[in-house]
């Protein structure tokens, strides 16, 4: 049994290394959940990674354990079975109370983010957000800015059934939006969510958050993006939807507190002469600015090729 | 008509078998029933599996190729549909028609007639539900969850989807009122409750479930074709209703459900696992105890299916602990499996390697079900692959690997011949490469922001679902050497001694082989039940 352990390590060995520098070159994406950008997301991937650890703990033991009986006790190198080990006590308390003690363990941490999930008050701004098939609609309470947020054009295009489109050159494929969600860095935001017509869920992996929005009902939902932490942020609906589900991204673009107070003061202006097409005429505004939002806003990204 | 007066002359001789297409469609045998489940199971598992290579196809690289996306939707769910109702339920009814009398040491099932009118239940309840691929607005496209308001846009497939779901249904309450009614009264002489084979106790556990939980689902489709037809609103807010009241209706027949596909699969592998050990199953006693608890436990987590839909925070906090405690009635069966094979005499057949692989590939499902359990975490799994990853590894490595395994274990026994060992063991090795390479992958899909359900992915996913799709047509393909063994077995394998695993042990193993017609003419003697319990 050591001479075939010796002959089959080595082969695996080669194996991992003929595999990893494949895998150091290829684009594998993530394989890991990201760690986030605000306080709540940090503490959901350290609980991941938590249970994640302690799965692999019991893995070891309980995959030592049956790799070493299946190695050790071979009917075909004569092992003799030993019949009277039918029960034990003693091994089945064990068995049952170690665990018990593992779920307390994790249950303390995880029972601590949910109560701080949940607490939504002392927030800074109000969001509320409608699914409808296929897009979502974004309407700052405070501030009386609505407008849509549908797929971009040059993934839309690309996405039809035989369209010829590579979709590898179109830029942020399928995760790209005509208008993103604006919101200030280091704001508790509140979000309600509700849909026209079916269930969705919005989902941005970044800040951890995914919560269903329902027809009829209204779900809330905070997230704080750390100071520092602008830029763009991107997620799907996660709940089935219909035809066009996988083609209703989430897209959220943060500001610094200052721009984010220019950009509101440019959709008030913008909304303000031109009542007749607000949606329309309001994320263009932002151009100057924002490059990051002026891409968006322009629909077929110009840094393209 | 003209043929009934031949028949009743034929009826001198006790073991007479009716010839023909007579054979199967009046059958009350409890051996030909648990063929045509089988062989039922079979059909449906290749249509399912066609309809998962078609969901596959289309993931193989960005952009759609081949399907729009309705119809894509409409595979994932009839996939869902035929794998869960056509393909695993039948498949282990189908088992527990053939092995319960045996193993019980009875002649037949308690109720025959009524085991005949279960099994023809399915082909109709089956051929309605594939003909919505051929009607206006095609197959239902809103998931096999048929969550509303989304199920409710469906076209012409719907009633005829509900009313495919009630005849399913009524078929699994029939066939599990009849295993509870042979296990509880047909018991040979001696044999206890806690002396009966595991198989038999974990399927009387799933009986009482489906019992259970199937009027549940009845009931939940029922309200779903009047919101549709006659203007209800159990599921509408508009009229005062409530979308998430059917969620929470769904799941708790669906987290029931889970263990009806599962439970049968541990009582198999604890009857493989002890014979290829060469040793008595360990801790027998705590293997009932620990799937009863699960099967209490099934009755109240049913909500971890659903932490998105905004819960209150007591809600969360409990579905989340009693979910986390289901780890621990199954880490106790995982332990004894492991304790039965420490200090055994193992040996490396087809039935044990695919039990083995069940033992592996089902405890890595348990994980990242554990992991699922926690809420927190569970927001950003929630519908994503990594959930598909989950689902699949415990119902492919966990309850299609054990039924294979059982299928392979007892056939020598069924049809009194063996089976090819080496064209087995390829299969083994196909399907555990196979579906280790089309699940595996799905957990870093998941984890990196995939959500499932969708016909297209950003091009970030592009690699791991190419991979994955690889690995599906490795172990699709795969499974039709799994259809040539059994066949070749049963036309032209060599012929199978009285025990063809020498330790094996139950009154399955005390019949000839291959065993008769009608199991137990007289109950078993003292000494044969004696032999067959002996743990």
């Amino acid at each position: 049994m050591i001479n075939k352990a010796r002959k089959t390590l080595p082969a695996l060995a080669a194996l991992a290394l003929g595999v990893a520098p494949l895998a150091a070159h290829a684009d594998w994406g993530g394989l890991n959940m990201p760690v986030g950008v605000t306080e709540l997301s940090k503490q959901i991937y350290s609980l991941h990674m938590t249970i994640f650890w302690w799965c692999v703990a019991i893995g070891v033991f309980v995959f030592g354990w049956m790799i070493w009986s299946l190695v050790a006790f071979r009917h075909s190198k004569g092992a003799k079975a030993d019949t009277t080990i039918v029960h034990s006590t003693k091994a089945e308390i064990i068995w049952t109370v170690i665990p018990v003690v593992i779920l307390v363990i994790m249950a303390i941490p995880a029972a601590r983010t949910l109560i701080a999930i949940e607490d939504t008050r002392n927030t800074e701004l109000t969001i509320k957000v409608t699914g409808y098939q296929w897009k979502w609609q974004y309407e700052y309470l405070d501030d009386g800015i609505s407008f849509f947020s549908s797929l971009d054009r040059a993934s839309n295009e690309a996405r039809q059934l035989q369209s010829g489109i590579d979709p590898a050159s179109v830029q942020d494929y399928l995760l790209n939006v005509d208008n993103p969600l604006v919101v200030p860095e280091d704001t508790k935001v509140r979000v309600l969510l509700t849909a026209q017509d079916v269930i969705h869920a919005w989902w941005v992996p970044d800040f951890g958050m995914k919560k269903d929005a329902i027809p009829g009902f209204i779900n809330e939902l905070w997230f704080k993006v750390d100071a520092g932490k602008t830029g763009t942020y991107r997620g799907q609906c996660a709940e089935l939807c219909g035809r066009d589900h996988g083609f209703m991204p989430v897209v959220v673009e943060v500001l610094s507190k200052a721009d984010y107070a220019a950009w509101v003061a440019r959709q008030k202006a913008a909304k303000a002469p031109a009542e007749t097409a607000p949606a329309e005429a309001a994320p263009a505004e932002a151009a100057p600015a924002e490059p990051t939002v002026a891409q968006a806003a322009t629909s077929v990204p110009a840094r393209k090729g | 008509m003209a043929n009934t007066t031949h028949a009743d002359h034929a009826h001198d001789h006790h073991d007479h078998t009716p010839k023909g297409i007579k054979r199967w469609l009046y059958a009350t045998n409890h051996k030909d029933i648990g063929t045509m489940y089988l062989v039922f199971a079979c059909a449906m598992f290749f249509m399912g599996g066609a309809m998962a290579l078609v969901i596959r196809l289309e993931l193989f690289q960005p952009g759609l190729q081949f399907v729009d996306p309705g119809f894509f939707n409409s595979m994932t769910t009839m996939h869902a549909l035929l794998m869960i109702f056509g393909a695993v339920m039948p498949a282990w009814t189908g088992l527990a028609n053939w092995m319960v009398p045996m193993q019980i040491g009875a002649p037949d099932m308690a109720l025959p007639r009524l085991n005949n009118f279960s099994f023809w239940l399915l082909p109709f309840a089956f051929t309605m539900l594939l003909l919505t691929l051929f009607v206006p607005g095609g197959s239902p496209a809103g998931g096999w969850t048929l969550y509303p308001p989304l199920s409710l846009q469906a076209g012409d497939s719907f009633p005829l989807t509900i009313f495919a779901i009630h005849l399913m249904g009524i078929s699994s309450i029939l066939g599990a009122i009849n295993v509870v009614v042979t296990i509880m009264n047909m018991r040979a002489p001696g044999m206890g409750l806690l002396n009966m084979p595991l198989f038999c106790w974990t399927w009387l556990i799933t009986a009482y479930l489906l019992i259970a939980v199937m009027p549940v689902l009845a009931g939940a489709v029922t309200m779903l074709l009047t919101d549709h037809f006659f203007g209800t609103s159990f599921f509408s807010a508009a009229g005062g209703g409530d979308p998430v009241m059917f969620q929470h209706i769904f799941w708790f027949f669906g987290h029931p459900e889970v263990y009806i596909l599962i439970l049968p699969a541990f009582g198999v592998v604890s009857e493989i696992i002890p014979t290829f050990s060469r040793k008595p199953l360990f801790g027998y006693e705590s293997m009932v105890y620990a799937s009863a608890s699960i099967a209490f436990l099934s009755f109240i987590v049913w909500a971890h299916h659903m932490f998105t839909v905004g819960m209150p925070l007591a809600g969360q906090l409990f579905f989340m602990l009693s979910t986390m405690l289901i780890a621990v009635p199954t880490g106790v069966k995982v332990f004894n499996w492991c304790a039965t094979m420490w200090k055994g005499s193992i040996s490396f057949e087809t039935p044990m390697l695919f039990s083995l692989a069940f033992l592996f590939l089902f405890t890595i499902g348990g994980f990242s079900g554990l992991m699922l359990a926690i809420v927190p975490a569970d927001f950003q799994y929630h519908d994503t692959y990594f959930v598909v990853a989950h689902f699949h590894y415990v119902l492919v490595p966990g309850a299609v690997f054990a039924i294979m395994a059982g299928v392979y274990y007892w056939l020598p026994k069924w049809c009194g011949r063996m089976y090819n060992e080496k064209l087995g063991k390829l299969h083994f090795w196909l399907s555990t490469i196979g579906v280790n390479v089309l699940f595996f992958p799905q957990h870093f899909l998941g984890l990196a922001g995939m959500p499932r359900r969708i016909p297209d992915y950003s091009t970030q996913f592009a690699d791991w679902n190419m991979v994955s799709s690889i690995g599906a047509f490795i172990f699709g393909f795969s499974q039709l050497l799994f259809v040539y063994v059994v066949w070749n077995a049963v036309k032209s394998g060599a012929p199978a001694p009285q025990r063809p695993w020498d330790t094996a042990r139950g009154l399955d193993w005390e019949l000839p082989t291959p065993a008769p017609y009608h199991s137990w003419e007289t109950p078993p003697d003292a000494q044969a039940v004696a032999r067959g319990v002996g743990h």
